[in-house]
């Protein structure tokens, strides 16, 4: 009943964000910000938290999704909505292929491999300047109105319609996930994170259940990096290094990865922290990596763990 | 016709041979016993008949599929369940959830994203009366890594069996536990091979447990097959009496 309490005042918090976002002294740009990062977390945290599975790489499919809306929109056609499918189908395939190659490995090797297949995305972005913009990033393309048949949805010049653009694919996304890890197959994930011998020995192809959540991942990871392009208009080569999925690791870690929501609230901090220490000091990144310690050491179930620990424990 | 056919096989592990060229056949609905001292390779001999990893040398039947190379996952489906020594179970689930696993797995709904309510109220009906079989309907919905050892390995027994194999295979099912522990183990295989009929291989220690249930034994020392035989035979045999004891002469 709690935890149904707990998803109720998310939701509204998340559908009121731009109405209240400037009166705390943010803007509509950043609500969306923490909406698609969030996702990304979340998308990683169905491997790392649901499967026990830790990609160091996912920067690789959100940066092919940013790519392919980017690249899509300027050379092929000016539609968002095409962008979106070809960025996901991009970063998804990607995933379905390097996933195959390193499902049998385990653990820490299995991290490494991640990321060294992140990096050679990353570095076809960086040195391909002629169709990438290299290290200047992709330039000079932008979000287009979506075409929704009786009605015009203007999300390049209006912050609120482009948000619950963003909140709607989020919504989805989030309502497939908790579908997929509610049902028997999400219970052979949870299997296979608490105990994978057992696993094996109760007749589950390991290997198969661990490549498909990686690809349900991948897929979900490539949906917010095409929603991280659209929002920024721009894509960064940077996107795709392996510090973006250092990131990702610690939002789902800072906010919780057994928890379904525990990584949207890290994503959240995390933006915070950033957006607010940025403007001060261009050293931002350690006071977000003490932060991290602090919640590594305090609260090691992360922010949305440790809350529901003593939830439970009040009499 | 025989349900488990094992013939000569190896197994080494670089210049060590842990299993030589062991024979063994398991009919149905038999309990068989395998025993030996620590290093005889009992339980590499037993990792190769639930496809841990596959035999260096020889075959294994099962049911007359050739299993020698099949993975575990596969075996499972023809029906080979198997416990560990060390207790393999989901820690952080309770024992209800845990036998759900595995009866979910069990009825092919390994892929499904949700469960039909008929489906839904045969597996809880399943899981039911697993809970009910094990001892364990006080402790159902407890974490199991808070209940004592013999209701985990209880629990993890439950789980084999919710595969509903035709062989189980157990591996030191009384490891460390006390004797209270032990007799409600010992009770509870006893039940399963006399009521539900279910050939057990089990490879156990304690020579009470082995005497008390085994249909017949097969000792093996340093590898190799030293004797086979009803617990009468074994427990006369004078070569089984110098692999433990150390020889006489």
């Amino acid at each position: 009943m709690r935890k149904h309490w707990g998803s109720g005042v998310i939701w509204l918090l998340l559908f009121t964000m731009p109405f209240w976002m400037l009166a705390v002294g943010g803007y509509t740009e950043l609500a969306a910000r923490i909406v698609v990062l969030g996702l990304a977390a979340m998308a990683l945290n169905f491997l790392l938290g649901f499967t026990g599975v830790l990609s160091f790489g996912h920067a690789a499919y959100f940066g092919l999704g940013a790519y392919g809306v980017g690249m899509t929109i300027k050379y092929l056609f000016p539609s968002t909505a095409a962008g979106v499918v070809i960025g996901v189908a991009a970063g998804t395939l990607a995933g379905a292929i390097i996933g195959a190659l390193i499902v049998k490995l385990r653990g820490v090797y299995f991290a490494m491999v991640t990321i060294a297949f992140g990096q050679v995305f990353y570095f076809i972005a960086f040195r391909w300047n002629s169709v990438t913009g290299g290290d200047d990033g992709l330039t000079g393309w932008g979000r287009q109105p979506i075409n929704l048949g009786f009605t015009t949805l203007d999300i390049q010049g209006n912050d609120k319609a482009f948000y619950y653009f963003v909140l709607a694919l989020f919504t989805i996304s989030v309502a497939v996930m908790a579908l997929l890890l509610r049902g028997p197959f999400g219970r052979t994930l949870l299997a296979i994170r608490e105990n994978e011998r057992r696993a094996r020995f109760l007749g589950i192809p390991i290997e198969l259940h661990i490549w498909l959540s990686f690809v349900i991942s991948c897929f979900f990871a490539s949906l917010a990096g095409a929603l991280f392009a659209l929002v920024n208009n721009f894509t960064d080569p940077r996107f795709l290094r392996w510090d973006q999925s250092g990131t990702f690791v610690i939002m789902a870690v800072m906010g919780g990865m057994r928890s379904f929501w525990g990584p949207l609230m890290g994503a959240t901090v995390y933006v915070l922290l950033q957006d607010y220490l940025s403007s001060h000091t261009e050293n931002w990144m350690s006071f977000v990596g003490l932060v991290f310690v602090l919640v590594v050491l305090f609260f090691p179930r992360g922010i949305v763990g440790t809350a529901r620990t003593r939830t439970v424990a009040e009499p | 016709m025989s349900l488990l056919r094992v013939e000569g096989v190896s197994r080494s592990f670089g210049s060590v041979v842990a299993v030589k060229e062991v024979t063994m056949t398991v009919q149905p609905g038999e309990l068989r016993a395998v025993i030996g001292p620590n290093g005889a390779g009992k339980t590499t001999f037993f990792n190769m008949i639930s496809g841990f990893f596959p035999p260096t040398k020889g075959r294994i039947f099962f049911a007359d599929h050739e299993i020698t190379a099949m993975p575990s996952h596969r075996r499972v489906a023809l029906g080979i369940a198997r416990t560990f020594q060390i207790t393999e179970i989901f820690p952080e689930l309770t024992v209800r959830e845990n036998l759900r696993i595995a009866v979910e797995v069990a009825s092919k709904h390994r892929l499904s994203l949700w469960l039909s309510r008929e489906n839904e109220t045969r597996i809880e009906a399943r899981v039911a009366a697993l809970i009910e079989l094990g001892g364990l309907s006080a402790k159902a919905d407890r974490q199991v890594s808070e209940l004592t050892h013999g209701a985990q390995r209880a629990t993890e027994i439950m789980m084999a069996l919710a595969l509903e194999p035709r062989l189980l295979l157990l591996d030191e099912p009384t490891a460390g536990m006390g004797d209270d522990e032990t007799y409600h183990i010992v009770r509870l295989v006893r039940r399963l091979h006399k009521d539900q009929k279910l050939a057990i291989v089990l490879v156990e220690h304690d020579m009470r447990v082995i005497f008390n249930l085994a249909d017949r034994i097969t000792v093996l020392a340093e590898g190799s097959a030293l004797a086979e035989g009803t617990p009468d035979e074994i427990a006369k045999s004078e070569a089984v009496q110098a692999a433990y004891l150390g020889k006489v002469r």
